[in-house]
């Protein structure tokens, strides 16, 4: 059977053994079957048109001036001059990218610390309530911003949290805690207890088996907790709209809209500074999205 | 299993439990009670009011608006980008392989990657009446009698919304989709392609039914996604024009922060938690229902 079917695909990379390579059943061999594989491939290329167009008009206007792009907003921008970028860095976009970094890199240390060492804890350690507990985070993937909006906003001005990155920083790791917590969970409960308890009886402390022992073998699911929870800290909207009022604390996504009003009909400066937004996430995933995408849906799948 | 007392076991999740229940249950239950009250930023005294704020939300116009936008958000987020997606994720198994594939899996979902106020205030261009590409587009193919202000008329401003998100989404949707395809085992197609079975037979006996989970799965957060609908609703119309494209998460947020009404806007947010819990509870009978399958 299994000949009978590689035999019709000789069309299979050589160098692809998999099984992606061999799934094309009816080869073109039939005229039909050779015009679904066109409007196939219509349909592919133009989705990715569709897809790319915008992202393309957003960066090449922003090498346009803005008379050009209200002018000819298709046409090619004439130069590639990056003086809207320069100043759209200067107005604004330069602190909002700052405050970015520093609230995604000082939240993502917390929730991969916290919630590494909560998963632990919950398929290693002997807990109590371990069943009770690992409900009651789990059930926090189910609370929204929208739920929670006004008493957070209290909370955060009674803690005198409102307006400072360290508040911004706690709420993030709180509120994306249960998804990394359960990420990371789904892959330690597949880890060996074994290989802990080894590493005890040779008389490494707790703390050194979960150092040495633990986060290495955890790192595909650290890697891909990590870039789920840094694409959610780099976008956030919600909780920085209502928790940051002053415009030097401001994150990116709601910069933005301060940016957007103060620029008005400048769009040359508005789409360099949307462009600007955008790159580091764009370069991260295109670089890191397999592991990202697999990561995911292996926590979702199972 | 290890020698660990369970004093110490406990220790090390206290962090991340204190904060999940000081930052997020906390504040759940503390919404709930703050609903029967109406109190404003300036005057911070509560006037306990019971039920007012319900009467009145139930009364209120803009929940109907809101949930009729929130609905159409997730119906046709979950026919474009969960069903649509898996014909997508299917095509890209099936035609294009290795490198190929693995290129327009990433431009499909490069759109995921960015921030919903940056695609919001691109799309805001795209939609503009003067220089916007879609109108120029439209008038190039001949179509002049449908170029409109898109994001300023209420009968098309919440569809543009929609068309929006289902641009930036489905390329996500549809990667997550192509690893549960990818986990079918081969032998099936070609078992069914040796019985003569075509590809769209082989669709829907094959890779449909074994994908279930993660179609339902992925159902759920988009219709759960659905109900957190804001970022782009702010950035591109702000609720407007008309009040056309209020959602649920833009009256919470108007209500307490442009209103001053945060008693009104937590009644609001106890109603997003009852509809959640609500989904929450047809998915935990969904899940046991279908537990079955592979």
């Amino acid at each position: 059977m299994t000949t009978t079917a590689s035999t019709t695909n000789s069309s299979a990379r050589p160098q692809q053994p998999t099984a992606r390579a061999r799934r094309g059943a009816g080869r073109p061999s039939t005229l039909s079957a050779r015009v679904v594989r066109i409007a196939v491939w219509a349909l592919l290329a133009l989705m990715a048109i569709g897809v790319l167009y915008p992202l393309f008009w957003m960066v090449s206007s922003s090498f346009k001036t803005s008379t050009e792009i209200f002018a000819s907003p298709w046409a090619l921008p004439s130069s590639l001059s990056p003086e809207s970028f320069v100043t759209a860095w200067e107005r604004g976009v330069f602190q909002y990218f700052v405050n970015s970094v520093l609230i995604t890199i000082g939240s993502l240390v917390l929730v991969l610390a916290l919630g590494t060492a909560a998963a632990f804890a919950l398929t290693k350690l002997n807990l109590p309530f371990a069943t009770p507990i690992t409900l009651l985070i789990l059930g926090g993937l189910m609370i929204s911003p929208t739920m929670i909006l006004v008493p957070v906003f209290q909370l955060m001005i009674a803690l005198h949290l409102h307006d400072t990155l360290l508040g911004m920083v706690l709420v993030y790791t709180a509120y994306r805690l249960p998804f990394t917590i359960f990420l990371i969970r789904a892959y330690m409960i597949t880890l060996p207890d074994e290989v802990i308890e080894a590493s005890m009886i040779d008389g490494a402390s707790l703390l050194q088996t979960f150092w040495r022992i633990v986060i290495p073998l955890c790192r595909p699911v650290l890697v891909s907790a990590g870039l789920v929870y840094v694409l959610f800290a780099w976008n956030e909207f919600p909780f920085a709209l209502v928790l940051l009022n002053d415009p030097s604390l401001k994150t990116l996504p709601v910069g933005l809209l301060d940016f957007k009003s103060a620029l008005q009909t400048d769009w040359s400066v508005l789409f360099a500074g949307l462009t600007l937004a955008a790159l580091p996430m764009i370069v991260l995933f295109v670089a890191a999205q397999r592991t990202f995408v697999r990561g995911l849906a292996d926590g979702m799948g199972k | 299993m290890t020698t660990t007392s369970r004093r110490r076991a406990l220790l090390w999740i206290a962090p991340a439990l204190l904060l999940v229940l000081a930052l997020m249950y906390v504040p759940l239950l503390q919404n709930i009670r703050l609903s029967f009250y109406n109190w404003s930023i300036f005057d911070q005294e509560m006037n306990f009011v019971g039920l007012k704020n319900y009467r009145q939300a139930l009364a209120d116009p803009f929940l109907g608006t809101a949930l009729r936008n929130n609905i159409a958000y997730a119906l046709v987020s979950v026919v474009v980008q969960v069903g649509f997606g898996l014909v997508l994720a299917s095509l890209l198994d099936r035609f294009a392989t290795g490198r190929l594939q693995g290129f327009l899996r990433s431009v499909y979902f490069l759109p995921a990657t960015i921030s919903m106020t940056v695609t919001g205030v691109l799309f805001t261009f795209v939609y503009d009446p003067n220089a916007g590409i879609l109108n120029a587009a439209l008038e190039a193919i001949g179509l002049d009698s449908l170029t409109r202000a898109w994001l300023a008329e209420p009968s098309t401003a919440m569809g543009s919304i929609i068309a929006m998100s289902q641009w930036q989404w489905t390329g996500y949707i549809t990667a997550l989709l192509l690893v549960a395809i990818q986990r079918i085992p081969t032998e099936m197609y070609e078992a069914a392609s040796l019985d003569g079975a075509g590809p769209v037979h082989q669709f829907f006996a094959i890779t449909v039914p074994l994908t279930r989970e993660m179609v339902a799965i992925l159902s759920l957060v988009t219709v759960s996604n659905a109900l957190l609908l804001f970022n782009e609703v702010i950035v591109m119309t702000n609720g407007g024009p008309n009040n056309s494209t209020q959602v649920l998460g833009t009256i919470v947020y108007q209500n307490a922060f442009v209103n001053d009404r945060m008693g009104y806007a937590a009644t609001m947010s106890t109603l997003v938690l009852a509809l959640t819990m609500g989904l929450g509870i047809a998915q935990l009978l969904w899940t046991r229902r279908k537990r079955v399958s592979l």
